[in-house]
């Protein structure tokens, strides 16, 4: 047991900064908001550097048993600020100037915060908390833009984020009483090998109906589509891979919880996962816009991902597959992202048309990060891929492996309808009006997009480490 | 220096997509020397290695750890099945380099492609390690999409090659399960060539074998293609420009071909023996399909489009044959390998050949419709004799490397499958025919129309289409220049199969 302060040196930066930002905010004019801006990438870079020099520390558990620091929580607590830094470059220009610029920081620094908590928690009222500190954030950040999607988009994850919100509470006060009165892991494992198997499984499926909504994942999938076209490119974007991150990896600390002989969960989350990258992929297919088609897509993506979570005790090469997936497809998805927030007037993927002739460097990055979310070696969702392919088929769940290459045939084809308008020739195209740190962004993301991929190598050795002592 | 070889073409590549400035003359030029330099580094590779290995040996080995938590090592190497494919390419890139001296269509970024793609398939042959080779296929995939959608020529071109990408991504995508179901059962685990054939992961397992092989079988298959997984290649043909084709059937079919020889046949012997009687069946129907719908064709480069099937059906029934342990003595199914080997070349040089001049009817003619043309013996006796040529090459005539590759193939099949080797002699026959008919429709009687006094071929498409017909001539007569490496590599495979 430990409780050092400073052991959450990388979370008190993140809310830190959020308070640092709100005040900053509220006392400059609306012409000095940049000071609000840095200060908050000052606190997202502070807490990227603070994750970092901890993140080979040996895991161990901190304020009774509550958060859990290793591996997993590393990741979190560095992947989610970096993207919470590439969502700021890739929307800054939409937003700089605007009357709530401070406020989309502040969102963005609480939910980033929220996401790494989800991450962390090891004990069901602190992953409670975290659930609550993720989504409210997002809510507003959804309808940041006040126009009426943006409303739309706010209601619905509001909507869908309260209902699922009380449905995990009342799953977890069922695990709570089952278990023999204990809210963490460390003493509820216990409790829940002797549970009956029916308040079991109820409680279990209850409390994971939460942690679905935050993936994105079926059946809780059906605010990403219109969350995603509804608010603002920059707020899609984080909407769609910073909860993921948490969401994923509570995901993965609750499934060890529960004894597989009582309740099947791997048979469970393995037909969630199915489900959701099949309808992810059906989905996507219709799409015009390329913002939907992007919501779609992420949402196959959740799919792929929970592969990793159905095998979490049969292999172990699960939880090393699940984390570095998580973070390459944060920055093929932010690069996607930001390949449409570059062109705001771009509304249909026709309207990407000959993009390659005019604009070959976003183009490019556009090629990257689409064949990248397919899977297209060297990137790194390719490895990625591999790996979360090799360990569900040593889990055992080689039918599983078979559907999901299956549905990433599918998917191949919805983005070529989007790579190939972008690079046939054309001279009838829309004018499109290049934002420039935008592009600067997508091309970060582009490029670590691959070279995750290449040098994956280090990566992978790194998150080899244990997730639970 | 393999790496070398891999690699040199990525460099001018891209300086050319860096270099927006370039004149297109520059950029020619540029593609011109770098495909030579290619070619030269590819050519000395070859006479050293004849010169001091014997064709099982692997040499010039580059094996270190890229992702080892995952196994996965960047190993490279060549033998005796390998290096004939990677001197092949080097010549068929190189030609292509020299047949595009004229192209005005964008050549500083059609370079840039070439060039990535050369380094691609390069790359794949050299691969000894399945995720270095699943890289580059996925990767030919990529280019080739874009060889097609930009430079093709009709309408319908990005639709082609939009069939193309999804049928093969679908192929590569089995192979990548069948890959992982290899890297699975391997104890300890690892994606490396090597170590899997000696492992033999998947021995005596029955079943999992089966669908490993079923995987990988069917992924190699789409590429390679074999009937019934063909439909992609005549609309990619049709639509592809000269050297997009050229380098479509001469290389890129050899990917699903060599993959057989190199990963399904050593990795899993026992299925392959198993499954022998399947893959001969599918030779066999692939080679009288692609005959006889080639013979329906009234479009010159369809025609040939669908040869390719006939002929990759050649490979498939020898390779089969050679799993026909039973009945058979080794040296007639190593004869066989051997055959098929050659065939891959072989088909490659000749291949190549025939889709270039095609492209020269297109481009002078402006139709690849057989019926359009007539008599053109008299006035254009360049492109008729090298056409003859290659037409003559393609049915089998001795004299010519595809004679050596299918008396080989048939005289190695004979024995372990008797029946099915005596059906695909009849496609033989029908290639002839076609061949005759095309010569006869094209090139003798009167002239149809005015598009009947094309232009001769010009000196540079010359240039590119005379050294490939050259070097089939140089196989058929002198054979021993390829046989000496690829004899002992096919007896090697020959062996592993039988274990």
């Amino acid at each position: 047991m430990n409780d050092e302060p400073l052991d959450l040196l990388p979370e008190m930066l993140l809310f830190g900064g959020a308070v640092a930002t709100l005040l900053t905010g509220s006392f400059v004019s609306r012409q000095r908001q940049w000071l609000a801006r840095l200060v908050a990438v000052a606190a997202l870079s502070g807490s990227l550097v603070a994750a970092i020099t901890v993140a080979s520390d040996p895991a161990m558990m901190i304020y009774g048993s509550t958060y859990m620091l290793d591996t997993a929580t590393s990741l979190a607590r560095i992947v989610a600020p970096a993207a919470a830094l590439l969502v700021i470059g890739l929307s800054v220009e939409r937003i700089a100037g605007s009357r709530r610029e401070s406020e989309f920081y502040v969102l963005i620094l609480l939910a980033s915060l929220g996401s790494v908590l989800l991450a962390g928690s090891t004990d069901l009222l602190l992953l409670i908390v975290a659930y609550l500190l993720a989504s409210i954030p997002l809510y507003a950040l959804a309808g940041w833009g006040r126009d009426a999607r943006g409303a739309e988009a706010a209601l619905k994850l509001y909507l869908m984020g309260a209902l699922l919100g009380i449905v995990m509470m009342l799953g977890v006060t069922v695990l709570y009483g089952v278990g023999g009165g204990s809210t963490a892991y460390a003493t509820l494992a216990a409790g829940l090998a002797t549970a009956p198997a029916s308040a079991l499984a109820l409680g279990f499926v209850a409390t994971l109906a939460g942690l679905l909504f935050k993936v994105g994942a079926v059946p809780a999938h059906f605010w990403v589509p219109d969350a995603v076209q509804g608010a603002s490119t920059g707020a899609a974007a984080f909407l769609t891979t910073v909860p993921k991150i948490g969401g994923l990896i509570a995901t993965y600390r609750l499934v060890l919880l529960i004894p597989d002989e009582r309740v099947a969960w791997p048979l469970l989350i393995a037909v969630v996962a199915a489900a959701t990258m099949t309808l992810g992929n059906l989905a996507a297919f219709a799409q015009d816009s390329p913002a939907r088609l992007l919501g779609y897509s992420t949402v196959s993506q959740a799919g792929y991902l929970l592969m990793a979570v159905a095998v979490a005790t049969k292999t172990d090469q699960a939880l090393p597959a699940l984390l570095f997936y998580l973070a390459v497809y944060a920055v093929t998805n932010l690069g996607a992202f930001a390949a449409v927030a570059a062109f705001p007037n771009a509304h249909t993927i026709q309207d990407y048309r000959g993009l390659a002739h005019r604009r070959p460097a976003i183009a490019t990055v556009l090629l990257v990060c689409l064949l990248g979310l397919v899977g297209t070696p060297p990137t790194g969702v390719f490895i990625g891929k591999v790996t979360v392919f090799a360990a569900t088929w040593e889990g055992g769940m080689a039918w599983l492996v078979v559907v999901a290459a299956v549905n990433t045939v599918a998917s191949l084809y919805y983005y070529l309808r989007w790579i190939a308008p972008a690079f046939a020739r054309s001279s009838d195209a829309l004018p499109l009006d290049p934002r420039h740190a935008t592009i600067g962004a997508a091309t970060v993301c582009g490029v670590a997009a691959v070279a995750l991929g290449v040098a994956s190598g280090p990566t992978l050795s790194a998150l080899g480490g244990a997730v639970l002592p | 220096m393999l790496s070398l070889l891999i690699f040199l073409p990525l460099a001018p590549a891209v300086v050319l997509v860096a270099g927006r400035r370039i004149p297109d003359r520059v950029a020619r030029w540029i593609w011109l020397v770098a495909s030579l330099l290619e070619l030269g580094l590819a050519g000395a590779m070859w006479i050293d290695y004849a010169g001091h290995y014997d064709g099982t040996e692997l040499a010039y080995e580059t094996d270190f750890d890229w992702i080892p938590a995952a196994g996965v090592g960047y190993h490279i190497g060549v033998d005796g099945l390998s290096l004939p494919l990677v001197v092949l390419t080097a010549v068929v890139f190189a030609s292509c380099a020299v047949y595009a001296m004229r192209e005005q269509r964008r050549p500083r970024q059609l370079a840039a492609l070439f060039l990535a793609l050369e380094t691609v398939s390069i790359g794949l042959f050299a691969a000894l390690d399945l995720i270095v080779f699943f890289l580059f296929f996925d990767l030919s995939l990529v280019g080739m999409y874009f060889v097609i959608a930009g430079w093709g020529h009709r309408a319908t071109a990005t639709r082609s090659a939009f069939k193309f990408f999804l049928y093969t991504f679908l192929g590569s995508l089995a192979l990548l399960v069948g890959f992982i179901g290899l890297y699975v059962a391997a104890d300890p685990h690892t994606f490396d060539m090597i170590e899997l054939t000696e492992q033999l992961p998947l021995a005596d397992t029955g079943l999992g074998g089966g669908l490993v092989l079923l995987a990988v079988g069917v992924g190699l298959a789409i590429k390679t293609p074999t009937f019934p997984f063909h439909t992609w290649l005549p609309p990619a043909h049709t639509d592809a420009p000269a050297i997009g084709s050229a380098v479509l059937a001469a290389v890129m079919l050899k990917m699903g071909t060599y993959g057989f020889v190199r990963i399904a046949m050593p990795m899993l012997p026992d299925s392959w023996r198993q499954w022998a009687w399947a893959i001969v069946a599918i030779g066999v129907v692939s080679v009288l399909y692609g005959a006889l719908v080639a013979l329906a064709q009234s479009n010159f480069k369809r025609m040939i489009a669908y040869t390719s099937v006939n002929h990759m059906g050649y490979i498939l029934l020898a390779l089969g044959a050679a799993g026909l342990v039973a009945d058979s003595d080794v040296e007639a199914r190593a004869v066989a390998v051997t055959g098929a080997v050659t065939q891959m070349v072989s088909h490659g040089l000749i291949t190549a050949a025939l889709f270039l001049l095609a492209g020269v009817l297109l481009s002078h003619g402006g139709t690849y419709e057989m019926d359009h043309y007539g008599g053109l013996a008299r006035t254009t006796p360049r492109f008729a004799g090298l056409t003859a040529i290659a037409a003559f090459a393609s049915l089998g005539l001795p004299g010519f490397s595809g004679f050596i590759a299918e008396f080989q193939i048939f005289a190695g099949s004979l024995g372990p499958a008797t029946w099915a080797t005596a059906l695909a002699l009849l496609g033989i026959l029908i290639t002839a025919g076609l061949f005759l008919w095309a010569l006869h429709r094209i090139f003798l009687g009167p002239p149809k129309d005015e598009l009947s006094h094309i232009a001769d071929t010009t000196v540079t498409q010359t240039a590119a289409i005379a050294p490939l017909l050259a070097l089939s001539v140089l196989i058929g007569v002198y054979p021993r220049v390829l046989l000496d490496v690829v004899d002992p590599a096919s007896r090697m495979v020959v062996e592993l199969v039988a274990r």
